[in-house]
């Protein structure tokens, strides 16, 4: 946990007073509603098709129990009584007014919340593993690295009107599950040979209209410089960034229309001049910021607890554990995720009684922290193993121990027309039917790992490119088609998926993809190949001829 | 469009000329770039001072050669969604060690002035009567920075530093 100090008490304080300022101009008219828009963004501040919809930052996805309650505390005071967990480490409320704002904001800064840049086209909020910290074989906690950045991209004076959103993410395991290769900026915590810390650093990845997967622009930037050769990253982005077209203003154009190499010399030449400077951090700031980082005291504990001996004869218990329980770095400890995909149900979803509930729990099993991850679930960190049983009846009563994480009914969406005013499209729905169509728990077991992503529109929020089966609603003369690819992956491998023909009406989409599973059934070589590799091993044409053949 | 300098409204001693206006007997003037690198020498023999509207789409390298001659330079802010000038300012204060007016002009609203004083601007014309008369307050709004630039003002991480080993001191 990161304990914030007098100084960022002050700073988001601060904030909240201004934004408070800045809205009480809009209600008497002072501010003109484009004057408005883009600060009321860059406080996470959209407005959507019913309402304004509010966006709360959750920086690299941790929380501690107070911080929960806060958040359910919002959304009980000021919203509908649930919130929605984002792919980026957020939370949106959607039903939120203008003028009780302020107010939320401060009821959030009480226990060191913000939405400071969760929106607009500045740096928002940085993002990192759901498990950092306590997954095992982890060079280090990228999440000193994540808060140094986050201080230092919060309210920038040079780069707060870049020419379009930019997103950083971290990463300090072997397997990527911070989706660092679809970010403007993805890093990659690794050690150089001396055994000091640096980042392998990656640039212009992104989904949107024009999806790309980020490049390697230096293999190893010394963990002290980072500030700097970041800084440097974003001068060149914002004086050459194009601002004459907005699907053409991310990095990734940039990158794409210099290619890397020249960009990467720009890049190299503008860093040359900063890397010396004031920016440079060395290890006492870092130790700093260490220490304000608390670590849970540990007990000695067995790996194999009576507890969870005995459990193991129930067939739910053992079908939980088997699916959403994590081994952790501390002998006798997991990491417990907790599936917000309940069947039926919109992912990404909780209700203020489950997050007040779940931070009681993680009071008594997880030493008080929570954690959210891209894929739209929660994580209790440091659950004892011996406490597993008692944690999946207590999950279980809150509807909170579905265990289909990383399974077929695990879906990534965004909201859809039923919320946002850019979609095309409804996404929630189309998942609803799908959690419905593979409830049965074997079934979903038997396909094994296989991830669903769904956006309601081009702008990509629900990640379909990425998606083992990706599928994007886009409108085609008044009626809402959907398109679908396969073969997409987020992780250290990113790949964007193949496009498998045309698209199909809203009513058919649950149906092409049990097509597309039966055809992965019959064509995988053994249980054990899971969807991604049939799909690489034999390319998009057989699942193609499976779901075409008979429309 | 009311000028705020060194905190306060006040006259523009500056005539802004235009690419083609003749110049006047004496005064200050401001000059666009284009007509600035086409005459510089001619422009600076002058009586009065020289500034320079600068395009925020061109390097400001080109300007360097004459910063130490010139008394303003003005960046611009086509619209306030639109950041290139501040990293033109930070250019010129932190880079270049222009320390002549530095002025914003354009869209330039309340809500931009403690970017604008962190990246290096002390002049502004300001849009609005009434967020050119609420500067000062505005400018007080913040008291933490996160970042270091040529303003000088301390940051965060710097002021830990110092509170740690102050605390140190005594124990």
């Amino acid at each position: 946990m990161y304990a914030y100090d007098e100084i960022d008490r002050t700073l988001v304080n601060e904030r909240v007073s201004e934004f408070r300022d800045q809205v009480k101009r809009r209600l008497s008219g002072e501010l003109t509603e484009d004057e408005f828009k883009i600060l009321r963004l860059q406080n996470g501040v959209y407005l959507q098709l019913h309402a304004y919809m509010f966006r709360v930052a959750i920086p690299y996805g941790t929380l501690a129990t107070n911080q929960l309650r806060a958040l359910a505390h919002v959304a009980r005071k000021y919203d509908r009584g649930y919130g929605h967990f984002t792919t980026r480490q957020n939370i949106q409320f959607n039903w939120i007014k203008l003028a009780e704002l302020p107010d939320a904001l401060e009821d959030l800064a009480k226990v060191g919340i913000h939405a400071m840049q969760t929106s607009g086209n500045n740096m928002r909020n940085v993002t990192s593993d759901q498990w950092a910290g306590v997954a095992p074989g982890e060079i280090e906690d990228p999440r000193i690295w994540s808060e140094l950045i986050r201080q230092h991209t919060t309210l920038h004076p040079e780069f707060s009107f870049l020419p379009r959103k930019f997103k950083i993410a971290i990463t300090a395991s072997d397997h990527d599950r911070a989706a660092i290769k679809v970010h403007d900026i993805g890093l990659r915590l690794i050690k150089n040979e001396k055994g000091e810390t640096g980042f392998e650093v990656l640039v212009g990845g992104g989904l949107g209209r024009t999806p790309f997967i980020a490049k390697t622009i230096r293999h190893f930037v010394h963990g002290g410089d980072i500030l700097s050769y970041i800084e440097a990253i974003l001068r060149v982005y914002n004086q050459y960034g194009r601002r004459d077209n907005i699907y053409k203003a991310r990095i990734k154009i940039l990158v794409h229309e210099l290619g890397i190499e020249k960009f990467s010399r720009e890049v190299e030449e503008e860093w040359q001049h900063i890397r010396n400077s004031s920016l440079q951090i060395d290890d006492e700031v870092i130790e700093d910021i260490r220490s304000r980082f608390t670590y849970p005291a540990y007990e000695k504990l067995p790996y194999m607890p009576d507890e969870l001996r005995q459990a193991a004869a129930d067939p739910d218990f053992e079908a939980w554990r088997k699916n959403s329980v994590a081994p952790h770095k501390v002998q006798g400890y997991s990491i417990v995720t907790i599936s917000l995909k309940p069947t039926g149900g919109p992912p990404g979803d909780a209700t203020a009684e489950q997050m007040d509930a779940l931070a009681d729990l993680a009071d008594r099993y997880s030493f008080g922290e929570i954690r959210v991850g891209h894929e739209q679930n929660l994580a209790l960190p440091h659950v004892a193993k011996r406490d597993l049983p008692a944690l999946w009846k207590a999950l279980d009563k809150l509807g909170l121990a579905t265990p289909n994480v990383n399974l077929i009914t695990d879906i990534i969406a965004c909201p859809g027309l039923d919320y946002c005013s850019l979609a095309n499209a409804r996404s929630i729905p189309i998942a609803q039917e799908l959690t419905r169509r593979f409830a049965n728990h074997e079934l979903a077991n038997l396909i094994g790992r296989l991830h669903i992503n769904i956006s309601g529109c081009i702008n990509a929020c629900g990640h379909h490119h990425v998606g083992h089966i990706g599928i994007l609603g886009v409108e085609k003369n008044g009626e809402e088609v959907y398109q679908i690819t396969i073969g997409g992956r987020a992780d250290e491998n990113a790949a964007l998926g193949t496009l498998i023909g045309p698209g199909v009406k809203f009513d058919e989409v649950a149906d092409v993809v049990e097509d597309i599973v039966e055809a992965y059934l019959a064509l995988r070589e053994r249980p054990e190949e899971l969807f991604m590799d049939t799909v690489k091993r034999l390319g998009v044409e057989p699942f193609k001829e499976r779901v075409y053949a008979t429309r | 469009m009311p000028l705020v300098k060194g905190g306060k409204i006040m006259g523009d001693s500056f005539v802004k000329l235009a690419v083609d206006t003749p110049q006047p007997e004496g005064g200050d003037i401001l000059v666009p770039a284009e007509r600035f690198l086409g005459d510089a020498e001619g422009l600076l023999e002058g009586a009065g001072k020289v500034g320079v509207i600068w395009p925020n789409n061109r390097d400001i390298v080109e300007l360097v050669p004459y910063l130490d001659r010139i008394a303003a330079v003005a960046l611009v802010f086509p619209t306030f969604r639109d950041g290139r000038a501040y990293s033109q300012a930070r250019l010129l204060r932190e880079r270049y060690n222009y320390r002549g007016e530095l002025r914003a002009t354009g869209q330039v609203l309340r809500d931009q002035f403690v970017f604008m004083l962190r990246a290096g601007f002390d002049a502004f014309e300001v849009k609005k009567q009434a967020d050119a008369e609420a500067f000062m307050q505005t400018a007080k709004r913040y008291s933490v920075f996160y970042q270091p630039t040529g303003d000088g003002r301390i940051t965060a991480l710097h002021r830990r530093m110092q509170l740690r080993h102050s605390e140190g001191v005594g124990t």
